[in-house]
């Protein structure tokens, strides 16, 4: 396969990907029923035993579930793959997700807890091992970890806490109806007698398992723990500089790694001096790796193996590859941006979209703006470089991991091994941070392949640089657009057309489509749309939010565009827009997984508009030279407006005084945690949009 | 060759090249985590660590130069106490990811040994050299205030 049909394919995957998280069902909590939660509690102990049998130091980071599991107080009750009490009282939750600093490590444990009535101050949140057959979609992408996890979760705690509840009866024999928990404690409350869940954590395993899908749930008004302020459950071990995240893995025995590709997308090693490499102070091995020739998987290139990180970092810079660039990207992006706008004034015929006659309305429009919109490629820089850890034993492969889906992670290993994938077992770490980056898996992939030639455990290490030099960036693109109000100020057409990229020349790259939130069809009477593509060989990738939020910056600052010359009010123009009639159905809708193409719901539209208008005093006096602006933005679910107060002094410094988020999201699990996620995200965005 | 260090008030012998950065004989040999690597050229502050009460990257500190007392995010906490830094970091649930906040934290123990009670300006002063991907700068400043009220 050619480079630029790998890269096609692998955008492609990245494209399902997002699809693929909103349709996965997600498992009820005991269809595994028993034997397999046996099982699973069996694989989680097994990464415990396995570490101190080899040596007393275990290989450590979160990702190793049932690391506890052997603290004390006997054998464990697995009551189900997202509970676990030993009889000692100790309450561990299994966070199925990977913990990548959007907080649903708290989160999932919050909602177990709630529904398993279980004693927060004293429950320990363990990352689950991946696996899933057991527990569904194990990864975090397109912002809906809690929406898809939400039914699951309740079902897993309260099907645990009915089986604790049952067992303490049993015991008292009493009517299970005579019996409440709270705070790990099931009480008989005629007689007020009291069991501890740890006491009752045997006697409950061997309770039958109710119907997961019938179990009763809280309302509400029932709530004690969700919708609170709540610490994050790692903060004390990341204040005191605990090992955490995948950078931290450590083994005994470890070597460390790192992986040159040509700088050049798609370019292969020709020759380098491995000799020299491998003559160097620490350097174990050198060696190069053709791979898979696939972004996704793993590049071309030379892997070096030394006795610590420095020693492979030193060796890196004394690398000299000669690269064969016959295949390698020639993308330039200045000659993108040429190119674009050469291309822009001519909308592709037919348009993609077109409803009603925009010709007609730009003809009899009372304001007609034009206006070109563009946003450059962006790279996602977490800020713990990419690496895993992987250990090749036993015609076996084990690896600890930082990515945000190790479970897709788990079959493309598979695929580059060529070996099944119960041979491969996959520890999540906690990651520093994610943004879209750690969809991807090429950096698992990369030391999957290289620990099969290495006779020890080894962790690959990118350094920053290889990080930029290799990200799977956010797709810039040109938008070119034309929009019409008519006599009355109302908006009456729209055009936009988006040139963009693409890998095969047929499909958008990632990121690289026209998004339906922000440009839907029905966002005037009369629309015409069209998507014109440039070949691009450099990878693309998810980037928060991927299309909305690049086009909803678009979007939103047209709509403001059109309202000034309109010469309305911005809000009371977009309230009126809200109103206007949808041709699709609106959504979410309760128990429908959200539609990630179109999420947008009029009502929650205008509430947080509104909400937002009124908390920055939107049509207050400012002082001079200080200004005032208001958007909305539908995306993923969320519906969000923002107000940002600002000044331009005479040398056209920006200032941001103060910045409103008004974000309706649904329920909200952690306080703390949402208002958290809501300040990060406004600054990574004022961030991104200024440069 | 042997260097003789003093990590967290405690003497430490490391077996290391001399051009080896403090940050990989933190965490490769000595087997301490907490320091993190985020760009290996001073840029970002998640390596910070405290010799003789300063803040300086690790990442750029060879152990050859690394003579003085070193504090790392691990030696900050006297036993199960946490430093009201830490305590405050905790309390204002300050973490996203939490990658850069040993860093974030002990850059902010170094301006606090120098100014008790600083400014949002010298807090935006002290602290532009560590960076947070998350963007939890909001929490990192009132952390801060809140450590300095602790502290007085």
């Amino acid at each position: 396969m050619q480079i630029a049909e790998h890269i096609a394919q692998f955008d492609a995957e990245m494209q399902a990907l997002i699809a693929e998280v909103h349709t996965m069902p997600e498992p009820a909590a005991t269809t595994m029923g028993r034997r397999s939660f046996l099982k699973l509690a069996g694989l989680a102990g097994g990464g415990l035993a396995l570490a101190f049998t080899l040596d007393t130091r275990p290989a450590r980071a979160e990702g190793l579930a049932g690391e506890r599991a052997g603290d004390g107080g006997g054998e464990p009750a697995g009551l189900n793959a997202f509970v676990r009490i030993t009889p000692d009282n100790c309450v561990t939750l299994y966070s199925k997700g990977p913990e990548i600093g959007q907080g649903i490590k708290t989160a999932f444990g919050l909602i177990l807890a709630e529904e398993l009535e279980a004693d927060w101050k004293t429950v320990m949140v363990d990352q689950a091992p991946i696996n899933p057959k057991v527990y569904g979609n194990q990864g975090a992408g397109g912002s809906t970890s809690i929406p898809r996890a939400w039914d699951q979760l309740r079902q897993a705690g309260a099907t645990a806490r009915l089986m604790l509840v049952g067992a303490a009866a049993k015991q008292w024999n009493v009517p299970v109806g005579e019996c409440c928990a709270a705070d790990s404690v099931v009480t008989h409350t005629p007689s007020k007698r009291t069991l501890t869940y740890g006491a009752l954590a045997k006697a409950a395993a061997e309770q039958p398992v109710p119907d997961a899908t019938k179990v009763p749930l809280k309302k509400t008004s029932e709530y004690k723990l969700l919708g609170k302020r709540y610490t994050g459950v790692d903060n004390r071990k990341v204040v005191t500089g605990q090992p955490l995240f995948g950078i931290d893995v450590q083994m005994p025995g470890m070597l460390y790694a790192n992986y040159v590709k040509c700088p050049a997308v798609g370019g292969k090693v020709k020759s380098a001096n491995l000799e020299e490499i491998k003559k160097m102070p620490g350097v174990v091995d050198a060696f190069v790796l053709e791979g898979t020739n696939t972004p996704a998987e793993v590049m071309p290139g030379v892997a070096i193996i030394a006795k610590s990180t420095w020693e492979a970092f030193k060796a890196k810079d004394a690398l000299k590859v000669e690269w064969d660039e016959n295949t390698a990207s020639k993308d330039s992006f200045t000659a993108i941006a040429a190119k674009a706008k050469e291309l822009g004034p001519t909308m592709p015929s037919p348009p993609a979209t077109n409803v009603g006659d925009v010709d007609a309305a730009f003809g009899s429009g009372a304001k007609v703006v034009e206006a070109a919109y563009d946003y450059a490629m962006v790279s996602h820089q977490q800020l713990e470089p990419q690496n895993s850890t992987a250990w090749w034993h036993d015609e076996k492969m084990e690896i600890w991991t930082p990515s945000q889906m190790a479970d897709r992670g788990l079959s493309l290993v598979a695929k580059v091994l060529n070996m099944p994938e119960d041979k491969i077992t996959i520890h999540q770490t906690r990651a520093g941070g994610g943004f879209g980056r750690r969809l991807a898996n090429d950096y698992m992939c990369e030391v999957a392949m290289i620990a099969t030639r290495v006779k020890a455990p080894v962790k690959l290490q990118w350094k920053r640089e290889d990080d930029f030099a290799h990200d799977l960036f956010r797709a810039g693109g040109y938008h070119f657009l034309k929009g019409a109000v008519d006599a009355k100020g109302k908006l009456i057409a729209v055009q936009n057309h988006l040139v963009s990229f693409t890998g095969d020349g047929v499909r958008p790259v990632s990121g690289g489509a026209r998004s339906n939130n922000s440009f839907p069809e029905d966002m005037a009477a009369n629309v015409r749309y069209g998507v014109t593509l440039m070949p691009l060989q450099i990878p693309c990738g998810a980037w928060r939010a991927p299309t909305d939020n690049v086009q909803m910056f678009v979007a939103g600052s047209f709509l403001h565009e059109l309202a000034l010359a309109a010469g309305r009010d911005h809000v009371e123009f977009l309230q009126e827009w809200f109103a206007r009639p949808l041709k699709t159905p609106e959504g979410p809708a309760k128990g429908v997984p959200v539609d990630v193409s179109r999420s947008y719901n009029a009502t929650r539209a205008a509430g947080v508009l509104k909400l937002a208008a009124e908390k920055s005093g939107w049509g207050k006096k400012l002082p001079p030279g200080r200004g005032l602006g208001i958007a909305f933005a539908c995306s993923y679910g969320g519906h969000v407006a923002e107000a940002v107060e600002l000044s331009v002094d005479a040398r056209k410094h920006v200032t941001v005084h103060k910045i409103t988020v008004v974000a309706d999201i649904g329920p909200i699990i952690n306080m703390s945690g949402a208002e958290n996620q809501a300040q990060g995200g406004a600054i990574d965005a004022l961030s991104t949009a200024m440069g | 060759m042997p260097y003789q260090l003093n990590i967290n008030r405690k003497p430490r012998t490391v077996e290391a090249a001399a051009d080896t950065p403090l940050l990989w004989v933190l965490r490769d040999t000595l087997d301490m985590k907490g320091t993190k690597y985020g760009c290996g050229v001073g840029m970002c502050g998640a390596c910070t660590v405290l010799l003789d009460g300063k803040a300086v990257r690790s990442c750029l500190l060879p152990v050859a130069q690394a003579t003085g007392s070193i504090t790392t995010i691990e030696g900050l906490a006297e036993g199960e106490k946490l430093h009201p830094l830490q305590q405050a970091w905790v309390d204002l649930d300050v973490a996203q990811c939490g990658y850069c906040q040993g860093g974030q934290i002990l850059s902010a123990a170094a301006l606090l040994a120098e100014k008790p009670k600083p400014t949002d300006q010298d807090i935006a002063t002290a602290m532009s050299g560590n960076l947070c991907r998350c963007a939890t700068y909001n929490r990192i400043k009132a952390a801060i205030h809140q450590a300095a009220e602790t502290k007085a």
